[in-house]
Formats: C-alpha cells, structure tokens, sequence
C-alpha cells in the first residue's frame, strides 16, 4: 500500500488540527473547546473515562457530527461542514466502537466494499460485467487479497462477516478501513472486548499499519497499556474538555489525568 | 369418504386423465406468476436497499405503461409516421421519465425522512402512489389504453404442441415474457453480487452509518435503486399490459405480490422469483382441479393461503436471510 497522493504533507507536519471545537446536543455539552492536533505518521491516541467525548470526537472528525463551533484543518485546507461520505473521499477511514460491519456479506465482500471509492467504471459497464469493469475488479480484488494476508484472515475470506467471531469481526472491519487506503485511520477503542492474544494481535496489525505504510492513526482505547505502548501522543479527555496532551510519559505523570481516572476527594 | 375422495384423489385422477390439459395449466400458472415475480422484485429491489417497503410499486407499474402509451400516441400525433421508431423512441423517452422519477422521489420524498421510523416512509410511499395516480390521470386520462405490443415488435399469435395426445397452445407474448424476465433477472442477480454497486446496495442495506464510513452516497445508492425499481416496473408493465390492457385496475395485482414477498421474503431475488412461480402455479392449479368443489372463485384469496402456509413452517420465508444476533 502507497501513501496516497494528494497535498504532499511530510511525515512529522500536521496532518489534522482542531481548534476550539464545541458541540453540544440540546442543553448537552459533549465537547467544550476543544484543540488539538494529529501529525503525519504518528499513532495518535485519545484516552479518558466513560463519556468524557472521545467518540464524539471521532464523529466530528469523519462528519457523523457537525460541531457547533470551532476551525477543523485537513490535509492544510479548512473545512467545511461535511458528510461523512466525503470525509472517507478525502481520506478519513474509521472502525466503530460496536463494530458496524456489512452482516449479510463474506469477509472478503466487506473489504471489497472498502474499494467502493478506488472504482469508477460507471453503471452500465457494471451492468455488462464486461470489459473495464471486470479488469478493475480483478485489480481490486488483488489488492483486497493483500490485505486478507496481512490481516491472516484468508481462512474466513468467504464466511458471512455475522457468523464470525467478535476479535475476528474486529480485524476484518480493520481491513474494510484499510481497504480505502487512508491517510487518517481512526479507530475506535479496536481492542474492547479482545482476549489479551487477540489484543497482541491487534496492537501488532496496529504497529504493522503504521510502520510499513506511515499510515497515521488516531485511537480510542481504554487500556493503558496498550495506549502507553502503541502511542506517540496522548490527548486526555475528560467531561468534553481537553485535560492533557503530550507524550504518554508526560501525560502518566498529569496530575489532572492522575484525578480523573482515579477520583480526587474534594 | 366421498369427500375425501373429491378432495385427495380424484383431482390427481383428473390430472393423470389430461396430461396436456396439466402441463396447460401449468404454463399459464407458470406465466402467472412470473409476472407477479417481476413485480415482488421491485418490491425486493427498494426493500433491500433502504429498508423501505414501497407501497407504490403496483402504481409504477401502470404509471410506466401510461407514460410508454400515451409518449408513443404523442409522438404518432406529431408526425412520427415509422410506428417502430415512435415505439422505441417512446421507450427511451420513458426510461429517461423512470429515471426522474427516481431521482425526484430520493429528493423531495426519501432526503427530507432520512433516519425517520419505517413506518413513516412506508406512509410517505402511499402518499406517493396517490401522487402518480392523479398525476397519471390528469396526463393520460383515466380510460383504459391498448399497449403497444405490435410496434414494440413484441409477438403475437401462439404456437400450438401436439404432446401428450392432446393440443397445448402457448401464447407468443407469454413465451417472450419468460424469456424476458429471466434475463432481467439473471442480469440483477449478477449485478448485485459480482460489482462495486450491487455490493454498495448491499452494504447500505446492512448498515448506513458504516456504508457511510466507507465512503458510499446513500442519495446516489437510492437513486440507483428506484431507477432500477423502475425499470422493473416498465417491463412488467409491457408484458402486463400486453396480455390485458393498460389501466389503474392493474394497481390491484400489485396486492398479489404481498404473498410472494411472504413467501420468498423480503430481501431475497431469487426468493421473489420461485415465491411468485409457487404462487402463480398454485394459484392456477388450484383453481383449475379444485376450485370446482366449492364453487370457484378461489383467484381472490388462494395466493395468501398458500402464503400462510408457508408461514407456518418457515417464518422468514423460503429465501429470507435469517437474522443472526448475538446475545
């Protein structure tokens, strides 16, 4: 997998920045002010307690969620409000705290539908199955492949997705994000509910992703472990405000994290 | 006994008696009910899409034929003096309306209700078929109108088989039919599972929020999907109308494809095509051998028993997917 073309951004540069974003649901604040940064190629992670908005952030970075306030900068271009099928054209691919995989379809159809962005052959070559269409869905298909052998998933390549396992489900909507060859991944808490082999595992496809490809990667996770291993960065959420960025070392020692996460008597 | 008799055995003593008045009954059952398959397809093709059970499906049907009809009268009227050209001409003509439609009803009916209940779109296409009705009337009139079968080049006439000691007549239309709707068929299916936008469907119909994180258009996804929806409608129309005619009443046979759907469930192609085929055949066979032991009349209301029936053993229908769910 190549890093996608586009404005050329070096690895190190600031590859997404939020600033001052607020969003609120009714009388609800789920993020208040808000700023922070992800720069190319490093593994970005967003911590904090239950509800503290970090699934919220990700919303309003891939689009499920317009904030009320606030600049958000991809790729050095401001954006507007945006859909999130837009986002993915741009290039935000992202996983799903619940896994949110196509049940119905095979493994391999899962990730095939991850190219749906990378095929243009219009309906009617479709329709024929003939000619350029089949050719790029034979070049697709390969690159799906690639994929499936990364991952190690090519025994359940033709299982429908409903019938698999949860850590399996997990990686294959991995490789449905990857498919679409991005240059953000977010993923939501992707170890949440794995056994602590299927935990190396991921943290490992994880590493892999963004050693060998420089894809840069923003996750949400719970276990501090993992997050303290994977991480360059660490941004702290708590009740929607930022309480800490910086490198895990830094934010371990925070007081503030230190508060949050364990109580603090008043 | 007697009644066990007229019931069990002698319809079976009947068939054995007239094969070739059988296989006739079988045909036209067979041609039947793939005309109702045609339209539970549509039904299937929305349904599965966007999870929108489209009550004006039937009134596409006939709203296809109005506008293939009264183009043609249009355009003969103006001087297209080649009835085939006109024909055709109207065809594309009509194919270009099914599109807009499409495209108008993703816009002002589907767009504005997205993330509502099912059951306010299900409500929203009822107000649909309303719509095509008056505006299908104040265009082309409310009276009955003649399809275009001869300038369509479509066949007429029958061929007759001496098989079976006796005579079985097949209508030309009916044979085109078939052959017709098994290509479309065949078509659909390929095209669903094999390409980007069959599978783009099916991943919109399994999840939107993750066929959205992939980058897949639902507006363009359902757009795709009622135009197809449409053209489905317009063949059924030509063939349905050119067995009878072209009129509002053909909205009825629409309520046949409720069984069908029952029967091969929601989702399913395939299903919708052996559910319509079991429905038309039974239907014509049980009128046929049956019927007579109470009197006839059994058109009207045999295709939901046979429905029922199924029911009972197989709740998700012959085809249905079987909802897997973790607990």
């Amino acid at each position: 997998m190549r890093a996608p073309s586009g404005q050329e951004i070096a690895a190190g540069d600031v590859l997404l920045s939020l600033e001052n974003v607020s969003l609120a649901f009714g009388g609800v604040k789920a993020l208040s002010d808000v700023s922070f940064d992800i720069r190319k190629s490093e593994i970005r992670a967003i911590i904090g307690p239950n509800g503290a908005g970090k699934t919220s952030m990700l919303n309003v970075i891939n689009g499920f969620y317009q904030p009320q306030l606030g600049r958000i900068t991809f790729k050095g271009k401001a954006r507007a409000k945006m859909r999130p099928d837009e986002a993915a054209r741009g290039g935000i691919a992202r996983t799903f705290q619940n896994v949110a995989l196509f049940k119905g379809m095979s493994a391999l159809d899962n990730i095939m539908a991850g190219r749906s962005l990378k095929m243009h052959r219009g309906f009617f070559w479709q329709l024929l199955r003939h000619g350029p269409a089949m050719k790029e869905e034979v070049e697709h298909r390969l690159f799906v492949e690639e994929i499936i052998e990364f991952l190690h998933i090519q025994h359940i390549r033709k299982v429908q997705v409903g019938r698999l396992p949860y850590g399996l489900q997990k990686r294959v909507e991995l490789g449905r994000a990857l498919a679409m060859e991005p240059d953000l991944l977010l993923l939501d808490e992707p170890m949440a509910g794995m056994n602590l082999e299927e935990k190396e595992d991921m943290s490992r496809f994880v590493l892999d992703v963004n050693d060998h490809f420089g894809t840069t990667i923003a996750l949400i996770e719970h276990d501090m472990g993992v997050v303290m291993d994977l991480s360059d960065r660490v941004v702290v959420l708590d009740y929607g405000r930022k309480i800490a960025d910086g490198t895990p070392d830094v934010v371990k020692a925070d007081q503030a994290v230190i508060d949050a996460y364990l109580g603090v008597a008043h | 006994m007697n009644l066990l008799y007229m019931i069990f055995v002698d319809p079976f003593m009947q068939m054995a008696a007239a094969p070739d008045l059988l296989v006739q009954t079988l045909w036209e059952g067979l041609v039947g009910g793939m005309l109702y398959a045609l339209i539970a397809l549509g039904f299937v093709l929305i349904f599965k899409a966007s999870g929108v059970f489209n009550f004006a499906q039937g009134i596409m049907v006939v709203f296809a034929a109005l506008t293939l009809v009264g183009t043609y009268h249009l355009l003969v009227l103006y001087g297209v003096s080649n009835t085939h050209l006109a024909a055709y001409v109207a065809l594309a003509i009509t194919i270009g309306v099914m599109f807009v439609l499409a495209y108008s009803v993703e816009r002002l009916v589907l767009r504005p209700l997205v993330n509502q209940p099912d059951i306010i779109l299900f409500m929203a296409t009822f107000g649909l078929t309303y719509f095509l009705i008056g505006f299908g009337e104040l265009v082309f009139g409310g009276e009955p109108k003649v399809m275009i079968a001869d300038a369509l080049y479509l066949p007429r006439g029958s061929v007759d088989y001496k098989i079976l000691g006796g005579l079985v007549s097949l209508q030309k239309i009916d044979i085109a039919a078939a052959v017709i709707a098994s290509l479309m068929v065949a078509a659909l299916s390929v095209f669903f599972s094999k390409t980007r936008i069959g599978r783009a469907l099916r991943a919109v119909a399994d999840s939107h929020k993750a066929a959205l994180s992939v980058g897949i258009s639902l507006e363009q996804i359902w757009v795709t999907v009622w135009f197809a929806a449409g053209l489905v409608a317009l063949v059924t129309g030509i063939m349905w109308g050119a067995r009878s005619n072209v009129s509002f009443a053909l909205q009825v046979i629409s309520l046949k494809a409720l069984p069908v759907l029952i029967l091969g469930g929601f989702t399913s192609i395939p299903g919708a095509i052996v559910g319509g085929l079991i429905i038309g055949i039974g239907e014509k066979i049980g009128e046929f051998y049956w019927g007579p032991l109470i009197g006839g009349g059994t058109d009207s209301w045999l295709a939901y028993v046979i429905a029922l029936v199924f029911l009972l053993f197989r709740p998700q229908g012959l085809f249905g997917e079987k909802i897997i769910e973790r607990i």
